[in-house]
């Protein structure tokens, strides 16, 4: 094994995402993982090249995916020679991809390798109902005529019936807006400070593409050239109109304009050595510094399902002997406006720093002037994993534009309790 | 190239044949097109002239190095590739006689798809009336043969500078190949230079190229040829068509770079990309174009500008990046697209032939910047007739079968001829080619 080596983020690629059932309803995810690779390999000239490993993956799967990277490589202009597999980690997904990717590199086991993440909330697998699944397999074994018809006579009416895959957890049961109701509650994060968040969002994405932010980030899908979800006119007034969708009563503050919708999309990275990016005419814009992951007890109630992310920054951040306001960017992903807020509320929280994450003093406050300042996934729209490599590339540029020693922030909340979180600097 | 129109296949069948000579239809045929190891050309070629053919004198052993079987007389039988008439010497007008002397035997007895070279001087360049006359002559020979010539055969007409006849070879050679198909009655004028063999199945390697408008049609066959003559192509187009400029550019193994050729930094981007990516640039097609078609009466300032913009002002504006010093490496080529319409007008096109007569304004004003010529930076531009496009295939029927038939060859030309005549220019072998403004257009009848 040799010393470690930096790791550059080289560039991005990722199609328009589509809001569920609109312009990539007919798409797979193998589809649009390829044609996120193929912008990727036409952007950067990769076309016959055999890469170190393609990492994606999907948390939607149908079970004839299971090997959905490498199928995907196989249907691009790769190089066939080049190895790829699938990981999940909920919404993690893209990021904890970039991560192994980034670690490969810096340890010289590869020079350079590919990142990404597909969801479809639209070409969804669908699953029988668990009794009549077990019936199915029980007349597929069945040998004999009598064995046969003896498991046909298994079936009844009420066995039939599809189930189409949920946002739902299932150790609790409840959805991830309805566990986010309750930490926003929990928080105090108020409607207005969320309905300002999603606005934002979406007036930093249209102004990133007016001024041609995305030309070198995005290859256009299916006809679509811009993000489906993204309402450039939004207003305060059009958000507060809304009725909140999660939570009870008085108290309730999420609307559909304030959380991500169901999204359909894909995206890639391409991650290298620095030695392989100069042979390949390739200028670095990143460099991937460090990853964390942490995990949080949701089901006990004991912490927020979304609040993972609140953990592994610290942990970043003490390893790396930095402070929350040593950024000049901040990426949060927006699962929705309040997990943002109420991240950034316990961030400054005395009491949550001390006793949760052992701190002497809380983390304090960032500027939010630096916040997802070209739109997050509120806007733009979340297909699981695709989201970590649209921050990444996103980042990635922001930090090239800003110049040497400029450095950000990635932070990505994940179904199960997890969190996954990056920091990027300039190359 | 198997592209053929139902009409060109109809009348290539026993029964369309035969109907066609019936009532005196045009017969149009394959043409025959490059592919890589074609022979230059199919069967002999007669290679005459007046006097002493100091031309002929000149290109004979690259012609023969090039694949070339030269004859002087007309075999006994059989047919021939093609003539090469050496017509640099002539003084007066009798001496026109030569050609006709060499040309109507050979006439009859050329093949399918044969080639007519005619070479000459410059007439602007004669010492005496009687020579300017007879140089002028030679362009009006050439049309009245192209326009004579059956069977996919062209001719055309190519004037050589005194003293630097071998120069030539690269033109002459291009004129005799597939890659010339629908290139017919065009005048080529080669300037001062070295003897340069062009004649290589990859004439631009080592090169990178930058297209414009890449995304799809002819700009797309543009990249593809120059990548299979060996160039790194980068692929350009509005970010709208990333995703078919995408595909193209990993055909090609090339790269794609999505930005809007009117952008006020597009010259710097591009140029950029060239450079970090491919280490420098070469070659420049300015291709990307755009119609937006209304009679002048009707037209807005909107159409107006973004044609005008688009065709003509985006170039000016990126030249200024590619032309300046740290640009285009020494000896490189910049090929821009004109239009039969910038030549010949067309109705409801006054903003489009505004900007298609402007590039050739933009070719003239180049070719003779002393700057660029002591870099050895040519200039030069194609003048596409009807190619057979998704655009084309949108002209209304009786106007597209007008204009497909409307030409010498009887047919429309494809995306690839356009190409092919670019990447022509874009080679190193033409570094005395410079300045030309040649038509795509099987003779199209109009604005000839």
């Amino acid at each position: 094994m040799t010393t470690p080596r930096r790791a550059a983020v080289l560039g991005g690629n990722r199609i328009p995402f589509a809001r569920q059932f609109g312009a990539y309803a007919e798409a797979s995810n193998q589809d649009m993982l390829t044609a996120a690779l193929e912008g990727l390999v036409a952007r950067h000239g990769l076309a016959g090249e055999r890469l170190g490993e393609v990492v994606a993956g999907a948390v939607i799967k149908h079970s004839r995916d299971f090997n959905l990277t490498r199928e995907a490589v196989l249907g691009s202009s790769l190089s066939p020679t080049t190895p790829a597999y699938d990981i999940t980690q909920a919404c993690g997904t893209g990021l904890e991809a970039a991560i192994l990717v980034a670690n490969k590199i810096a340890l010289g086991q590869v020079d350079s390798g590919i990142a990404g993440g597909v969801d479809s909330a639209s070409d969804a697998p669908v699953v029988v109902p668990e009794k009549l699944r077990r019936k199915l397999l029980r007349l597929n074994r069945a040998k004999s005529s009598a064995e046969k018809a003896k498991a046909v006579a298994a079936f009844r009416p009420t066995d039939v019936g599809i189930q189409v895959p949920a946002n739902t957890e299932p150790r609790t049961g409840l959805s991830m807006g309805e566990h986010m109701a309750i930490t926003a509650a929990r928080w105090g994060v108020t409607r207005e400070d969320q309905d300002a968040l999603a606005l934002a969002s979406h007036h930093n994405l249209a102004a990133a593409y007016d001024r041609g932010f995305f030309d070198d980030l995005l290859t256009p899908y299916l006809g679509l050239t811009r993000d489906q979800n993204l309402r450039p006119d939004s207003t305060l007034e059009k958000l507060a109109s809304l009725k909140p969708v999660f939570g009870k009563g008085e108290g309730a503050t999420m609307t559909a304009g304030n959380s991500t919708p169901l999204t359909d999309g894909a995206s890639a990275v391409l991650l290298g050595s620095t030695e392989w990016a100069a042979a390949h005419g390739l200028a670095p814009l990143a460099w991937f510094v460090d990853g964390e992951t942490a995990a949080v007890d949701y089901v006990t109630g004991d912490e927020g399902l979304l609040m993972a992310p609140a953990y592994a920054v610290p942990r970043l951040l003490a390893r790396n002997g930095l402070s929350l306001q040593d950024f000049d960017f901040y990426e949060i992903h927006e699962a929705f406006a309040a997990t943002v807020l109420s991240t950034l509320a316990a961030w400054d929280d005395e009491d949550f720093c001390r006793e949760r994450l052992g701190l002497d003093a809380p983390l304090g406050v960032i500027d939010r002037s630096r916040l997802n300042v070209t739109g997050s996934s509120l806007a733009a729209g979340h297909p699981f994993a695709a989201t970590g490599g649209r921050i990444v590339a996103t980042l990635a540029t922001l930090l090239h534009e800003k110049g040497p020693g400029s450095r950000g922030l990635i932070s990505i909340c994940a179904a199960g309790g997890q969190g996954v979180v990056a920091i990027l600097e300039a190359a | 190239m198997a592209h053929r129109d139902g009409y060109t296949a109809f009348v290539s069948s026993g029964v369309g044949k035969r109907l066609a000579t019936t009532l005196g239809l045009p017969q149009p045929v394959a043409l025959r097109r490059q592919v890589p190891g074609r022979p230059l050309v199919d069967g002999p070629v007669l290679a005459g002239g007046h006097g002493e053919s100091p031309a002929l004198t000149a290109l004979r052993d690259g012609l023969i190095t090039a694949g070339a079987t030269l004859v002087d007389a007309l075999p006994e039988s059989g047919r021939l590739g093609g003539v090469v008439v050496d017509l640099t010497a002539v003084e007066e007008p009798s001496d026109l006689e030569s050609t006709r002397a060499i040309l109507a035997p050979a006439l009859r007895r050329l093949g399918r798809c044969a080639r007519v070279v005619v070479v000459g001087r410059d007439p602007a360049l004669a010492s005496s009336p009687a020579q300017r006359a007879a140089r002028r002559s030679l362009e009006g020979i050439t049309r009245s043969v192209a326009k004579e010539l059956r069977a996919g055969a062209t001719a055309n007409l190519v004037l050589v500078t005194d003293g630097s006849e071998s120069a030539a070879l690269g033109t002459v050679e291009f004129l005799l190949s597939a890659r010339s198909a629908y290139v017919d009655a065009q005048v080529f004028r080669v300037g001062a230079g070295a003897a340069a063999q062009a004649t290589d199945d990859r004439p631009l390697d080592g090169k990178v190229a930058v297209v414009t408008g890449a995304a799809r049609g002819i700009g797309a066959e543009i990249a593809r040829t120059l990548a299979r003559d060996g160039a790194t192509v980068v692929c350009v187009d509005v970010p709208s068509a990333g995703a078919s400029l995408a595909t193209v550019a990993n055909e090609i193994g090339g790269t794609a770079l999505q930005v809007d050729v009117t952008a006020a930094d597009a010259g710097g981007r591009i140029l950029r990309h060239a450079t970090t990516r491919h280490g420098g640039l070469d070659i420049v097609v300015h291709n990307a174009g755009i119609t937006r078609d209304k009679l002048l009466a009707n037209t807005d300032a909107d159409r107006w500008a973004s044609v005008v913009d688009v065709n003509l002002g985006s170039i000016l504006r990126m030249n200024e990046a590619f032309l300046a010093r740290g640009g285009l490496r020494q000896g490189g080529h910049v090929v821009l697209v004109s239009s039969i319409a910038g030549i010949a007008g067309n109705r409801g096109q006054s903003n489009y032939a505004a900007s298609k007569a402007g590039v050739i304004g933009l070719v003239d004003a180049y070719a003779s910047d002393r700057g660029l010529r002591r870099h050895g930076i040519t200039v030069n531009a194609v003048a596409p007739g009807f190619i057979e496009t998704e655009m084309t295939a949108r002209i209304p029927f009786a106007t597209r079968e007008l204009g497909r038939r409307l030409n010498s060859l009887s047919q429309g030309g494809l995306p690839v001829d356009v190409a092919e005549t670019i990447a022509f220019f874009a080679s190193d072998a033409q570094s005395a080619v410079s300045g030309n403004v040649v038509r795509v257009c099987g003779q199209s009848l109009l604005g000839a």
